[in-house]
């Protein structure tokens, strides 16, 4: 029930703040930060009671309520490990959200955080969702939100910004809505049972064209959300375009909804259809995260710049999930929350920058390290964090993903995805060459991080450091999540059957060999004899 | 007491923690002592910890947590001493102290003293967890980590671009080696499930075979690694330009972190170097050219921090050499002299450059020694040891004895000694010309004053060990004491010679000797005293090819930089995007197209029904 609840706080807090907008312009704003505040204070309460011990018996909380039971609609949410980090980074983002947009939104302030908080309860809904059908409409209700927000109180290309993205997002959700409705069909007739029950639909069996199709249904969408090139090119818009806590929202949480998507639906759903589409997936992903490196090399504009990043760091998602392995799907998990963290503090500190010398445009910044020292601190710490160095949260996801997508079959694209860390230090080393040394190309007068700021900027590089010095906080919690995905995908592979749940360590070490059947164990048998033959020789 | 060996690294970490958040409130000299405490603090642990690891040379292994663990990958934050990680650490911390202290006189009147601090001493810290990891990625935090400061301190005059550029220019160049590096790992933890340094080295022998391609090539990649970080070829283009860096930031760089850290790497993990003879041997003939290529380049330069530059490279070299021929300890022992004599030079050159107010050209300086006597007597030591003048100089014992190796290890060859000589005269003839111009002949330019106290002790502790640091391993018939290769061999495998007749040694340590001698002659004749004009000297084609660094700097401009630059900047409205675009344009024309159809005349209208009518009917009647 509580997470419905949180549903609740969210769609109430944000109708509040719209309401209290009629009396003064302070109380949305405090409306909005308690609201958030309180969603934090649930998900931190969620995590810390959390016991891990009965991870792998199912869903931590579920709820099963009935919406539309004629057409086999629920309202079905359930939190697992997974799910429950990705609300661990909603709300933190969320109020990191309120408070850069303390000063920077002077204008219908109640309707802003309305449609912020409005944004804020589809995304957590998708991440709860169980139910098709809801996971739609969850899926549909973080695009209007997020299209008045780019609309309404972006930059100056705002409009045509807004529209690419609505179209983007609303004609590969179309996609996805297809793909819904064949699975439901498909298994109502199977099985007589018409209904959008994710647990139902699970297994179903689809004949093999059809389900490829089905399937390209939901990747295409994911994909869109995660920016696969060449389906990224609404990203730099959007982002450039839309207020910081947009921009943050976007990066940090609308582009993770299309890597929980791949891993909560498309993958299990279409399990031997994800095997056929594995090498383009992994071919995309490594073409994004160097294209985008690429791009990113190129820009001018700050957060154009970064937004190309974005398209960056995804493409390190797609291959780590598309290798089936666990400790790259684990480095997923990790990247998706990590890139949240770092991104979003470079947006926030081009935004920043941005309400102080109104203009995004490299070539005229310059110089201002002795203006600014904490931003340039900060700047210069995220900008780290996204070239990957280690002891930020970053490298930890890169790293294991490249190691663990390096056990399967695609070795040399994950050789070639390494050379991202060539290309990244070349344009993240630009960002800080441009902005904070050299001379000064235009003279700024312009005030150094308050407190405020420097609140938001140290929480998040708190998180980052923690999580690179510390991962197994998260990589705990999303241990048997990812073992059981993983574990369901090779098993319509191999077809044999296989314990789920239990931690056998020796199962799992076999991580990427999957495809030449060649376990661990055998491995080890080999070298035990080699060993042998050798010392009796 | 060796359980606080997590304290030596953690030290300079809290040094800079402490600075970064007070050190703008602090005055600055309480600053300075932090800065210059933590680090001599960690230097007085290492001798404590270093007296008890004596007595009992077992490694020794602390795990301070684990860092995660994930399906068989547990790296630990772990800290593994044993004999080499141990005169790692000595050298990091003391020289590192030594330079610290330096720099607080030496950067007292910068703006960014504070920011000057937190750098350094993060730059400590990351190097001790480089050399300290029990496994590779956390091994791989500490290259990155010094990698991103060496960044950050080459550009700390950052107003100025070009600063800025040698400061990328080494970031990203040894980013190319560190994706090598990183790719190794995959391999790694393909083939052993671990990436824990120990184990795999236990391991590996027994999974893979000699000179097996999956052996070969992992080694190669660790090699990619090795020669970014330690400026050899074909990456060490950037550490000339890494000059652009305050002198004391040079001198660590050059002696106690940075640049070593590719001879750790491999020295560390030598056994899979071992078994893929051919990456071996590979290691020593990189070391070879390198040593002759970068002393060319020695010779011919005019700014005196760029021969010292040179000279890095070209000692490193030697370094690489004595590692590719199974010279462990020599490469070590060579590691040891170096980091003393170069920091002296670098802490020398930039005592000198600071009193002559910026002045780097050589060719403008001249007759310093009665004016900094204290700083031309330390420099003079430093020369000689750098120059292996026989006998009195540290340098002489570390280098001779590489020198012979590489004909005397069975892994050696007679090419590879004569690279070696010829290196060794080259050396000492750059070397003898750099104090010959700077400090001898017409003074061109009066000094503003002499150097404190702060600077000075660095300077005469670090010559007393660049004269005697070499009495502590001596040549079998010059007192036969191993002091130091007893000492390492308690962790890597002592050289295996061929067998040759003893006088063999004698006459090659003669000929090293002389050579030396003279190469150090003809720098007199050629430039003692000689009236050079006070300017940049002119070159011709050659010079100026060697002056260059052999243009490597050009071809990979040409090769990469210039096309890489120019793909992105065609590219920089990403053309996918033109699709969408034109995918908007199309819908757009179709829009004009149609609604121009509605305009509300009505015999318009008339005339599309009319024809529509038309063409219905005839399509109905005649299909």
């Amino acid at each position: 029930m509580i997470l419905v609840w949180i549903l609740i706080l969210l769609i109430g807090t944000g109708l509040l703040a719209w309401l209290a907008s009629r009396w003064s312009t302070f109380l949305p704003k405090l409306i909005s930060l308690v609201g958030t505040l309180v969603y934090f204070g649930i998900t931190l309460w969620l995590w810390l009671g959390h016991d891990s011990g009965i991870d792998s018996e199912g869903w931590i909380i579920s709820y099963t309520g009935n919406w539309m039971p004629s057409f086999g609609i629920q309202f079905k949410l359930g939190m697992d490990g997974l799910s429950l980090l990705m609300l661990l980074l909603t709300s933190f983002l969320s109020v990191i959200c309120v408070l850069v947009s303390w000063k920077e939104i002077k204008t219908r302030v109640g309707f802003f955080h309305f449609n912020l908080l409005l944004e804020l309860a589809g995304i957590t809904g998708v991440f709860l969702a169980l139910d098709l059908f809801l996971f739609y409409f969850s899926w549909e209700l973080m695009l209007v939100p997020m299209y008045f927000l780019i609309s309404i109180w972006g930059h100056e290309d705002r409009i045509y910004a807004g529209k690419k993205f609505f179209l983007f997002t609303q004609a590969s959700g179309l996609l996805m809505l297809l793909g819904i409705l064949g699975l439901y069909f498909i298994h109502g007739q199977n099985t007589d049972v018409y209904t959008f029950d994710y647990e139902q639909l699970l297994g179903t069996v689809i004949p093999k064209g059809t389900a490829f199709i089905l399937m390209l249904g939901f990747v295409v969408a994911f994909a869109v959300k995660l920016s696969t090139v060449p389906l990224h090119s609404w990203l730099p818009d959007a982002h450039t375009q839309a207020p910081t806590a947009g921009s943050v929202i976007l990066a940090g949480l609308l582009l993770k909804t299309g890597a929980y998507g791949l891993i909560r639906f498309a993958l299990p759903l279409f399990p031997e259809a994800s095997h056929q589409l594995a090498p383009l997936a992994v071919l995309l992903g490594v073409i994004s995260i160097l294209y985008g490196a690429k791009l990113a090399f190129a820009q001018t504009d700050f957060k154009r710049l970064v937004a190309y990043i974005s398209v960056s760091h995804m493409g390190f998602i797609l291959l780590g999930i598309y290798s089936f392995n666990e400790m790259a799907m684990q480095g997923v998990v990790m990247q998706m929350i990590v890139h949240a963290v770092s991104t979003g503090a470079l947006f926030i500190i081009a935004g920043s920058l941005y309400d102080r010398i109104h203009t995004r445009d490299l070539a005229q910044m310059g110089g201002l390290w002795r203006q600014v020292p904490r931003m340039g601190t900060m700047g210069l710490v995220f900008v780290m964090a996204s070239m990957g160095l280690p002891g930020l949260g970053n490298f930890i996801a890169e790293i294991l993903i490249l190691i663990g997508s390096y056990q399967g079959p695609f070795k040399v694209l994950t050789i070639i995805a390494t050379m991202v860390l060539i290309t990244a230090t070349a344009y993240a080393l630009r960002i800080i060459q441009k902005v904070f040394y050299e001379e000064e190309r235009k003279v700024w007068v312009i005030p150094d991080f308050g407190v405020r700021e420097m609140i938001v900027m140290l929480s998040l590089t708190g998180v980052i450091l923690w999580l690179g010095w510390y991962p197994s906080s998260v990589l705990r919690m999303s241990e048997v999540p990812v073992q059981k995905m993983i574990q369901e995908v090779r098993m319509s592979k191999s077809g044999e059957k296989e314990e789920l749940g239990s931690i056998d360590k020796n199962t799992v070490y076999n991580g990427g060999d999957f495809l030449n059947e060649k376990s661990m164990d055998v491995k080890k048998e080999n070298q035990a004899q080699k060993i042998k033959s050798i010392k009796t020789e | 007491m060796k359980d606080l060996l997590w304290l030596i690294v953690a030290l300079p970490f809290a040094g800079a923690l402490i600075l970064a958040f007070a050190g703008g409130k602090l005055p600055r000299a309480l600053s300075a002592a932090v800065g210059v405490g933590s680090v001599s603090l960690s230097a007085i642990l290492t001798l404590i910890v270093g007296y008890e690891f004596l007595g009992d040379t077992t490694p020794y292994l602390q795990v301070v947590w684990q860092w995660f663990d994930v399906y068989g990958l547990s790296p630990n934050i772990g800290f593994h001493l044993d004999t080499v990680s141990l005169i790692f650490i000595f050298i990091i911390t003391f020289v590192g102290a030594l330079i610290h202290l330096y720099s607080a006189e030496f950067m007292w009147k910068e703006e960014g003293f504070v920011r000057f601090f937190v750098f350094m001493n993060l730059f400590v810290g990351l190097m001790l967890i480089l050399v300290l990891a029990d496994n590779l990625l956390f091994l791989y935090l500490g290259w990155e980590g010094v990698g991103l400061c060496s960044y950050l301190l080459i550009g700390y005059w950052y107003k100025d671009p070009k600063n800025g550029y040698a400061a990328r220019k080494a970031f990203i160049v040894t980013r190319i080696g560190d994706a090598a590096l990183a790719v190794s790992f995959y391999i790694l933890f393909m083939s052993f499930n671990t990436l824990n340094i120990q184990n795999i080295l236990m391991e590996a022998p027994e999974t893979w075979t000699v000179g097996s391609g999956i052996a070969v090539a992992t080694a190669f990649l660790l090699l990619g690694g090795a020669v970014g970080k330690s400026a050899q070829l074909p990456l060490q283009t950037w550490l000339p330009d890494a000059m652009a860096a305050p002198s004391p930031v040079s001198a660590l760089l050059h002696a106690a972190t940075m640049v070593t850290a590719g001879v750790y790497l491999i020295a560390r993990t030598h056994v899979l170097f071992e078994i893929a003879p051919i990456a071996q041997h590979t290691v020593a003939i990189i070391g070879a050219a390198t040593l002759l290529i970068a002393g060319m380049s020695a010779l011919y330069q005019h700014d005196i921090k760029k021969v010292l530059a040179y000279s890095t490279i070209s000692q490193i070299g030697y370094m690489f050499l004595a590692l590719g021929i199974g010279a462990w300890s020599a490469a070590l022992f060579h590691f040891m002299i170096h980091a003393f004599f170069k920091a002296l030079l670098f802490l020398g050159a930039g005592a000198v450059i600071w009193v002559m107010r910026d002045e780097h050209n050589m060719f403008k300086m001249g007759g310093l020694w009665k004016k900094l006597p204290i700083t031309f007597w330390t420099f003079l030591i430093a020369s000689a040891s750098l120059s292996a003048l026989p006998l009195i100089t540290a340098g002489y014992y570390s280098k001779d004895k590489i020198i012979w190796l590489a004909y005397a290890s069975d892994k050696g060859s007679k090419g590879l000694w004569l690279a070696a000589i010829v290196g060794a005269f080259i050396t000492a003839l750059y070397t003898f010309r750099m104090v010959f111009l700077t400090f001898f002949g017409k003074a061109k330019a009066e000094p503003t004053h002499r150097p404190g106290w702060m600077i000075t002790i660095p300077l005469v502790v670090l010559a007393f060990f660049s004269f005697a640091g070499g009495f502590i391993e001596l040549p079998d018939n010059m007192g036969h004491l191993t002091l130091v290769s007893n000492f390492v061999e308690k962790t890597l495998p002592a050289t295996t010679l061929l067998s040759l007749q003893p006088s063999t040694e004698l006459i090659f340590q003669i000929i090293s000797a002389v050579v030396a001698l003279v190469a150090v002659f003809i720098a007199y004749k050629l430039f003692f005293n000689k009236p050079f004009p006070a300017a940049v000297p002119q070159r011709n084609a050659i010079q100026q090819f060697f002056f260059k660094g052999w243009d490597f700097d050009l071809v990979y401009d040409k090769l990469i930089v210039e096309p890489m630059v120019f793909l992105s900047k065609i590219n920089k409205n990403d053309i996918i995007d033109k699709f969408y675009t034109g995918l908007a344009y199309i819908a757009r024309q179709l829009n004009v197209l149609l609604s121009a159809t509605q305009n509300g005349q009505l015999r318009w209208y008339a005339m599309i029904i009319a024809t529509g009518a038309i063409l219905i009917l005839t399509i109905i009647f005649f299909p």
